[in-house]
C-alpha cells in the first residue's frame, strides 16, 4: 500500500478557513455540506493560554474502520493506496461507515443519499497535483506527499519535527499529521 | 482548561452536532429480528424436548409469524437506506470483515429454515391453509418431508435462531466509534431480550393455561437475567476507557437517564417482572395481559434507547457555537 499523508504545521496555521473554501469550490459541494473544517483549541489557565488551529478532514486511515464495516465494498482503498473513497454506484446508504468513523468525517450527500467524504482530491493527485486545500493555503502550512518515500517533504518534516495525530488510540492509523 | 471551538461551520445534516443517522427503522428491525429469533428458538427447543403438545400455540401457530415479522423488519431496514435502489449491492459482494454483510447473507439462509420449520407443524397449526397447500403435489411433498424431518429441522433452527438473536446486538457492538455500544454484554442482552419478547408474545396469544404458565415462568427467569445484564453493562462501561465513561454518564445523570431507567428499565423490565412474580405466586391473574405487553414495549424501547445513546456517544466533541458559560472557566 502506498501511503499518502497530509502534514499541517500548526505553528503557522492562522485558522483562516481558506482550505474549507477551496474544498467546497473544487469539489462543488452542495450548500450546507462540508468535507473539511477548522478547529480552534485553547488550553491552559489565563494568562498562560495557548491556542492551536487544526484543519481537519477524513484521516485516510491505514486501518480504516469504515472500509472494514462496509457491507458492499463501496468504501474502498483507491488503487492500493490509503486514500479511502466511496463508490456511489455501490453505496446503499446503510450508514454503517458513518457510525464506525471516530472522527465523524463522513457526511450524507443529499438528496442523492449516498455517503460522501474527503477524497484527498484523488482526481488531482493522479495528475501529480496537491489536493485543493493544500495548494490554496495562503500560509503554506499544509503539505501533501508519499509517506513511504524518505526523500518526500512530508517524510522529512515528520523526521525532523514533533508531531501528533488525532485519536491515535482508536487504532485506525490516521494519515493526517499535525506538526506541534 | 481545554476548549475546542469550530472556526468554520461544520453542520452536515444528521452528522452534527451529534449523529442522528438512524431513526426508528433500525430499532424496529432489531426488535422484529429478535422476536423472530426467539420464536424460532422456542419452537425448535419444544420440538426437540418432545413438549410440542404442551405448547401448541408456540410450535404450531406462532411459528408462522417468523417470516412475517422478519419481512416487516427487513422492510423497515429497506426504508432506512438513503440510497435504497442500490440495495441489491448487499448481494453482489460478501465482505467477511463487515457484520452487516454477514447479517444480510444470514437472513437469506434464515428464510428457508423458517419455512421448513413452519411446514413441519403446518397441518396441526393451520389445517385449512394446509389443505389448500395439499392441492398441489409439491405442497404435499413439502409438508410430508418437513414433518418427517421435524427434529433435524429443529436442530438446524436452534443455531440460526441464536445467531440471529446475537447478531442484532453484534451489529451495533462492532461499530467501534460509538463507545456506548462497545461492550460485550450488548449482544447477550439483546439475545435474552429477544427470547423474553418471544415468550411474552406466546403468553399474550395462547389460550392454553399450561402454556401460558410455562412461558410466564420462562419469561420471569429471562427478565431476571436481563436486569442482571443491564447492571453488568453499566459496570462494564464504567470500568472502560475515557470515552466509555463519558458514554455511560449519559444514563447516569445525563440526557438519557430518564429514557433508560424510567422508560426502558422500569416500564420494560421492572414492572413486568413484578407483575409476573405476583402471577406466579397466584396473587393476581387480572394483570396477566399487562406483563407481556410491557415486555414487548420494553423490548422495542431497549433497542431504540440503546441505539440513540450509542449514536450520541462519540470520540469527537466540539462546541459548535459560542458558549458564554465557558468564560466562567477563565476565572
Amino acid at each position: 500500500m502506498t501511503r499518502y499523508a497530509m502534514v499541517i504545521d500548526m505553528r503557522i496555521c492562522v485558522g483562516c478557513g481558506d482550505c474549507v473554501t477551496a474544498c467546497k469550490t473544487e469539489n462543488q459541494m452542495p450548500d450546507g455540506l462540508t468535507r473539511d473544517w477548522v478547529v480552534e483549541r485553547t488550553s491552559g489557565v489565563y494568562p498562560n493560554l495557548s491556542t492551536e488551529f487544526r484543519s481537519e478532514r477524513c484521516n485516510h486511515c491505514s486501518h480504516a474502520t469504515c472500509v472494514y464495516v462496509c457491507p458492499t465494498g463501496a468504501s474502498h482503498y483507491w488503487r492500493d493506496t490509503n486514500i479511502v473513497l466511496v463508490d456511489e454506484g455501490m453505496c446503499t446508504g446503510c450508514k454503517a461507515c458513518i457510525a464506525s468513523c471516530p472522527y465523524d468525517a463522513r457526511l450524507i450527500m443529499h438528496p442523492e443519499g449516498y455517503v460522501d467524504k474527503c477524497t484527498f482530491c484523488h482526481h488531482r493527485v493522479e495528475k501529480g497535483l496537491d489536493p485543493a486545500c493544500v495548494s490554496t493555503c495562503p500560509t503554506h502550512c499544509m503539505y501533501f506527499g508519499v509517506l513511504d518515500d524518505p526523500a518526500s517533504k512530508v517524510s522529512t518534516l515528520l523526521r525532523t519535527r514533533n508531531y501528533k495525530t488525532l485519536l491515535q488510540e482508536t487504532g485506525n492509523q490516521p494519515n493526517v499529521y499535525y506538526l506541534t | 482548561m481545554i476548549e475546542e471551538v469550530l472556526v468554520t461551520l461544520k453542520a452536515n445534516p444528521k452528522i452534527d452536532p451529534v449523529l442522528s443517522t438512524w431513526s426508528w427503522e433500525v430499532p424496529v428491525y432489531l426488535f422484529l429480528g429478535g422476536l423472530t429469533a426467539g420464536i424460532m428458538f422456542f419452537a425448535a427447543i419444544m420440538v426437540l424436548t418432545n413438549r410440542q403438545r404442551e405448547v401448541p400455540f408456540m410450535t404450531e401457530k406462532l411459528v408462522l409469524w417468523t417470516v412475517i415479522l422478519l419481512s416487516i423488519g427487513m422492510g423497515a431496514l429497506f426504508l432506512d437506506l438513503s440510497h435504497r435502489w442500490y440495495v441489491y449491492r448487499f448481494y453482489t459482494a460478501f465482505r467477511p470483515t463487515s457484520p452487516m454483510s454477514w447479517g444480510s447473507w444470514i437472513l437469506i439462509i434464515i428464510y428457508p429454515v423458517c419455512i421448513l420449520q413452519i411446514l413441519s407443524t403446518f397441518r396441526q397449526g393451520y389445517p385449512k391453509l394446509a389443505r389448500r397447500l395439499e392441492r398441489f403435489g409439491v405442497g404435499v411433498l413439502a409438508l410430508d418431508l418437513s414433518e418427517r424431518f421435524r427434529r433435524p429441522v429443529a436442530w438446524v433452527s436452534v443455531p440460526f435462531a441464536l445467531g440471529l438473536g446475537i447478531y442484532t446486538g453484534v451489529l451495533l457492538n462492532t461499530l467501534v466509534a460509538r463507545p456506548f455500544w462497545n461492550t460485550g454484554i450488548l449482544p447477550i442482552l439483546f439475545l435474552v431480550s429477544a427470547l423474553s419478547t418471544a415468550s411474552a408474545l406466546a403468553i399474550l396469544g395462547t389460550s392454553d393455561k399450561g402454556e401460558r404458565h410455562l412461558f410466564t415462568r420462562i419469561d420471569f427467569g429471562l427478565i431476571a437475567v436481563e436486569i442482571l445484564l443491564v447492571f453488568l453493562l453499566v459496570i462494564d462501561l464504567s470500568a472502560g476507557s475515557e470515552v466509555q465513561l463519558a458514554s455511560v454518564d449519559l444514563i447516569l445523570g445525563g440526557r438519557y437517564t430518564v429514557a433508560f431507567w424510567i422508560l426502558f428499565f422500569s416500564v420494560g423490565l421492572l414492572i413486568p417482572f413484578l407483575l409476573e412474580a405476583r402471577e406466579l405466586l397466584g396473587k393476581s391473574a387480572a394483570a396477566f395481559y399487562m406483563a407481556p405487553l410491557f415486555v414487548l414495549i420494553g423490548g422495542y424501547l431497549l433497542r431504540q434507547v440503546v441505539m440513540n445513546i450509542g449514536l450520541h456517544s462519540s470520540w469527537s466533541n466540539y462546541a459548535n457555537q459560542f458558549d458564554p458559560q465557558l468564560l466562567e472557566l477563565l476565572h
